[in-house]
């Protein structure tokens, strides 16, 4: 964050970076106790985290969106480049940002569905278009492909053909298996049985990249407590490997 | 027998995976680097192919809990992006980037003796999503009249010369979250700005048919895109290194999914013989 160096930089001679890591250290462990069984020390670090997280947040928006983007242009243009007076029409959108807090008053709550409908208007118009084009349009392109292609020399190119195929096959028997207007029988349910099976081989390559995910979260966490954390306690492993 | 590995301690499983995860790690033992995926190869021929001084959009949406696979990632490509002698732009739309950018980029330029205004620049948060993607296709340092540290952006060197999309060599969003989708529909898209992301697995499976057809021009997958990456800029780092002990974590699951479904079949077809 800016200028949030010159803060505290030890307590009781101990460098706050130090006590973060130990404090990190000891949540990391206190999280992975659940692996052994469900215990307290878990549950303080699971509510510690929520709880951290929220205010780590809401802090950064403060420093990062409210000061800067609100207040500053307000009440401090002098510090808002290219800007000698200040800029009234925040005053718009700060309104309706905080017309989100009337939930917390039951008479009032009805005002935080202007700032809502301001959101959803704007993302809407924003989206729909977007959406249709990036997300519809250029997949069904790509999915309309030559099952005979040939390169710029006249060769017919056989495995492009075959993928091709293949993709064309996926497509048409995975939409089969979505579609209920027709009994899944003969031709129908021939074709919605191979579409399961591209559903499967795509639930496969998902399932076997969340596996590679947890594990590299696992494996970030052992090399905090490695490098960071066992240095603070006199074992030096080394500064790891490094890229430069 | 197989009845009571069906039903043993997963407890037992835990250890094991801890163990293989921490012993090359200990051991500095790496795996055996295997092919390239054409995804990776493609984003760096992507920068190898930009003229020196070529603007760069490294986005950083990503906060600490997609630190164990991203910023490996966001590490090997800073080295590559600033040795090229391209002008970095660190960006987020996700609160928590601009300390991601700060953590990666600062101490790897300082090594590479690249200044901050000048080689790169760290541009911040901007609230919004999706609104300060469509503002930079108009002007960029409009939506950013500063940089992180507070920083007029139209008095910086690195920005000279820099006005939209069009003066952008390529856009690379590093993303633990649905951010790559915006990238694609509210910057490349509208503007055809070459685009490329890195994302965790998880996400991965939901960003290849963004390849197929062209609106991404490189991705990379979780750890082993930044092991793949870091092995084609020739710097072994903590990707790398989190490879092996993956690569070892992944056949001891293996090994237990199949010693499962070898059991699950014995024990089934047992009992329906004592039927």
């Amino acid at each position: 964050m800016p200028g949030a160096a010159g803060g505290i930089n030890a307590i009781w001679g101990i460098s706050t970076e130090v006590i973060g890591i130990w404090l990190a250290a000891l949540l990391t462990l206190a999280i992975y106790s659940f692996l052994y069984g469900d215990n307290p020390v878990y549950k303080v670090a699971e509510h510690v985290f929520v709880g951290v997280s929220a205010a780590y947040g809401a802090a950064l928006t403060y420093h990062l969106a409210i000061i800067p983007k609100l207040y500053n242009p307000l009440f401090r243009p002098d510090l808002v480049p290219d800007a000698d007076e200040p800029q009234y029409i925040l005053i718009i959108p700060g309104l309706l940002g905080l017309l989100i807090f009337s939930r917390f008053i039951p008479r009032y709550d009805w005002l935080s569905r202007w700032p809502i409908a301001f959101i959803m208007g704007l993302y809407a118009g924003l989206s729909i278009p977007r959406v249709i084009q990036t997300n519809i349009l250029k997949q069904m392109q790509a999915t309309i492909a030559p099952l005979l292609p040939v390169d710029a020399g006249g060769e017919y190119l056989l495995f492009s053909g075959f993928e091709n195929l293949l993709l064309v096959v996926g497509v048409v028997c995975t939409l089969a298996y979505f579609y209920f207007s027709l009994p899944h029988r003969g031709v129908m349910g021939g074709m919605s049985r191979v579409g399961i099976w591209f559903l499967m081989i795509g639930f496969g390559a998902g399932f076997g990249n969340t596996v590679m995910a947890r594990i590299s979260l696992l494996i970030g966490r052992i090399q905090f407590m490695l490098y960071d954390w066992l240095p603070t306690i006199g074992i030096h492993l080394g500064s790891g490997p490094g890229v430069g | 027998m197989w009845e009571k590995l069906l039903y043993f301690d997963r407890r037992i499983i835990f250890v094991l995976i801890g163990l293989v995860v921490i012993i090359p790690f200990l051991t500095g033992w790496m795996v055996p680097h295997g092919q390239i995926t054409p995804s990776t190869q493609n984003l760096y021929n992507e920068i190898e192919s930009l003229e020196p001084g070529t603007p760069v959009m490294l986005v950083f949406d990503y906060g600490p809990s997609g630190m164990p696979e991203l910023h490996p990632m966001a590490t090997a490509l800073t080295h590559h992006i600033l040795s090229r002698d391209l002008r970095l732009l660190g960006v987020a739309i996700v609160v928590t980037g601009p300390s991601m950018c700060q953590d990666v980029v600062a101490p790897l330029a300082e090594e590479l003796h690249k200044v901050e205004g000048v080689d790169w620049v760290n541009l911040g948060w901007k609230p919004g999503g999706v609104v300060p993607i469509t503002q930079m296709g108009e002007n960029i340092k409009r939506t950013y009249p500063s940089d992180f540290q507070g920083r007029p952006t139209n008095e910086l060197e690195v920005m000279a010369g820099i006005r939209d999309y069009q003066d952008i060599g390529l856009i690379i969003d590093l993303a633990s979250g649905n951010a790559p989708g915006a990238w694609i529909a509210y910057a490349h898209d509208p503007y055809k700005v070459k685009l490329a992301t890195g994302v965790t697995g998880v996400m991965a499976i939901d960003y290849y048919v963004y390849l197929q057809t062209g609106q991404l021009c490189g991705l990379l997958n979780g750890l082993r895109g930044a092991a793949e990456y870091e092995q084609l800029i020739g710097k072994k780092g903590f990707g790398f290194l989190g490879m092996s002990s993956q690569s070892v974590a992944h056949l001891v699951i293996i090994f237990f999914v199949i010693i499962g479904n070898i059991g699950y079949f014995t024990v089934r077809r047992s009992r329906q013989r004592s039927e």
